[in-house]
């Protein structure tokens, strides 16, 4: 297990520096000012200002946000990032209670998973970014028993918006593929659904739910960043990227440090779901991991 | 009293429509308490409809059912048989005790009294050593005898397995005939055998119930007359062979015997 653990970890590394290789090597070898293919621009500009140098951008981490001065950026990229991941954290937890939720409804009843289902995957195709403002919008018109609805809430819940979708899928497929056998062991049993469900179909869904949960960790951290950018609101990583962004023309470096944080706080969520994972699966055949 | 009365049931799957099947036609049988009835026959015959009709798991077209004294749904409700499957079904994701405590889990008996029933069961079953092992570190045989513990655990008088030794080698399953046969001697259960092979009809059996597809009938019952008891010097002895042949001419009689090929000779 640790050994296991030992040899990702040294190929995570690997691969990490490898695409560092290949992005230094493209700027030896690729156009410095781009590029165009039958007439399309879509060779990239191999400056130091689209591409600055792997070790620059590492080098500015430890430079401070704006140069006049203070702690490096590299700690104040990780506190928008702690903010941000917060929030992810949130948009996962409400995405699969109510993806696991409507995963249930819709085992227990075929109508419901025939009114249900279309619904599900039509919200799919609805972009974000048009339905982040009405989201935001919900701050300060609505108030749920004295607490009026934030505008972190909001972000939060386009967040869930994002993150719902493969936990619903993945557990109405693992809550449905239960062997008859074990069914019909249950049968015997003369014991009411929810006693089947709890007993038998939410432990053998669960190699369904785990992978599901690492799409929605990755998912809820984008729909984070994407409603923090659309929204414009601040504290997050997502407004870093916005305004780190409008400085690049004298500092590329700086936006590479907030990708950096959304890339970490992405890894820190989908390793919270790892954690889950090898809990819930510590008495499990290896196979099923 | 008698285990288990059958009175001229039916079974006919999608009523009706295209897709109609007459499973079961007319089946008249009673089990005594104690007793060993295997069901035999072609693929198709019914006999694990048959086994299901008694189990409740499906309710018949027409016909009564009576187990342990009352309807069979009551008899499901009131846990009063165990059932044993093909597959030995164990859950992956609890141990060996766990898996035994199941049924008493459902049945809502305490911690202590469950735990005190699960290794009573598996000493039976001789897996005491082996409570806190998980499903899949246990051989093909020994999930099965975690199956039958956890079929038992409740006490019931009614075990129904359905080819429980289906899946196993010839040299696991002719040690599991003879374990099962010193753990029905130990409970005194009821027992209702679902199975392919002739040779393990005659060995575990007091009755073997031939039965025909399409629609499924009974069309004899063998009754095996094996003297002491037994063991596998019963495999070489000249009454175990004379009761294979029975039900071996038994079933030749029975059309789609050989165009089927459901039965072995195993």
């Amino acid at each position: 297990m640790l050994r296991r653990a030992a040899r990702k970890t040294i190929l995570f590394v690997v691969a990490v520096f490898a695409v560092g290789c290949v992005w230094e090597l493209y700027k030896v070898i690729g156009p410095v000012d781009g590029g165009s293919v039958f007439g399309w621009k879509i060779i990239p500009k191999a400056s130091d200002r689209a591409m600055p140098h792997t070790w620059d951008m590492i080098a500015r981490l430890l430079e401070p946000e704006n140069r006049s001065g203070g702690s490096p950026i590299a700690v104040t990229v990780a506190g928008y990032s702690w903010y941000t991941l917060r929030l992810a954290a949130v948009g996962l937890l409400v995405g699969g209670i109510v993806g696991i939720g409507l995963a249930v409804l819709m085992a227990r009843w075929r109508i419901a998973s025939r009114a249900i289902l279309p619904w599900v995957i039509m919200s799919q195709t609805v972009p974000l970014i048009a339905l982040a403002p009405q989201v935001v919008s919900w701050s300060g018109k609505i108030e749920l028993f004295g607490w009026e609805w934030p505008r972190w809430a909001s972000v939060c819940a386009l967040a869930a918006f994002l993150s719902f979708f493969p936990v619903a899928v993945g557990t109405l497929k693992g809550l449905t593929s239960v062997p008859a056998a074990s069914l019909e062991l249950m049968e015997t049993y003369a014991v009411p659904w929810r006693v089947t469900l709890m007993k038998l179909r939410f432990p053998a869904a669960v190699p369904f739910i785990i992978p599901s949960l690492k799409l929605a960790a990755t998912l809820s951290v984008v729909g984070v960043i994407v409603a923090e950018i659309s929204t414009g609101i601040r504290g997050g990583i997502g407004r870093a990227v916005l305004s780190y962004q409008q400085a690049s023309t004298g500092d590329a470096e700086k936006i590479y440090s907030a990708v950096f944080g959304a890339a970490a706080l992405g890894l820190a969520l989908f390793g919270s779901v790892v954690l889950l994972e090898v809990i819930v699966n510590r008495n499990r055949p290896r196979e099923a991991t | 009293m008698t285990a288990v009365v059958l009175n001229s049931v039916s079974m006919t799957f999608n009523p009706g429509t295209a897709r109609e099947v007459n499973a079961l036609d007319g089946i008249d049988l009673s089990i005594a308490e104690g007793e060993f009835v295997s069901l035999i026959g072609p693929s198709g015959c019914g006999k694990s409809t048959l086994l299901r009709l008694v189990a409740n798991l499906v309710e018949p077209t027409a016909g009564t059912i009576i187990v342990n004294g009352t309807s069979a749904g009551q008899a499901r409700r009131d846990h009063t048989y165990g059932m044993a499957f093909q597959q030995a079904g164990l859950f992956d994701w609890r141990n060996v005790r766990r898996n035994v405590e199941l049924p008493l889990e459902l049945a809502g008996w305490d911690r202590g009294r469950r735990r005190e029933r699960a290794e009573e069961m598996l000493a039976l079953v001789k897996l005491d050593d082996f409570a806190d092992h998980m499903p899949w570190q246990l051989s093909g045989g020994m999930q099965q005898r975690v199956a039958i513990a956890r079929a038992l655990a409740t006490h019931p008088p009614l075990l129904l397995m359905d080819e429980p030794f289906g899946a196993l080698d010839e040299m696991t399953r002719e040690h599991m005939q003879a374990e099962l046969l010193r753990i029905r001697e130990a409970t005194g259960s009821t027992i209702v055998f679902v199975t392919h092979s002739i040779p393990e009809a005659v060995y575990l059996s007091d009755r073997v119930v031939v039965m025909s597809p399409r629609p499924g009938r009974i069309t004899r019952i063998v009754d095996i007359a094996l003297t002491g008891g037994r063991d596998d010097d019963t495999r070489e002895d000249q009454a175990f062979f004379a009761g294979i042949t029975e039900v071996r001419e038994s079933l030749r009689a029975v059309e789609g015997y050989h165009s089927h090929g459901g039965v072995d000779d195993r």
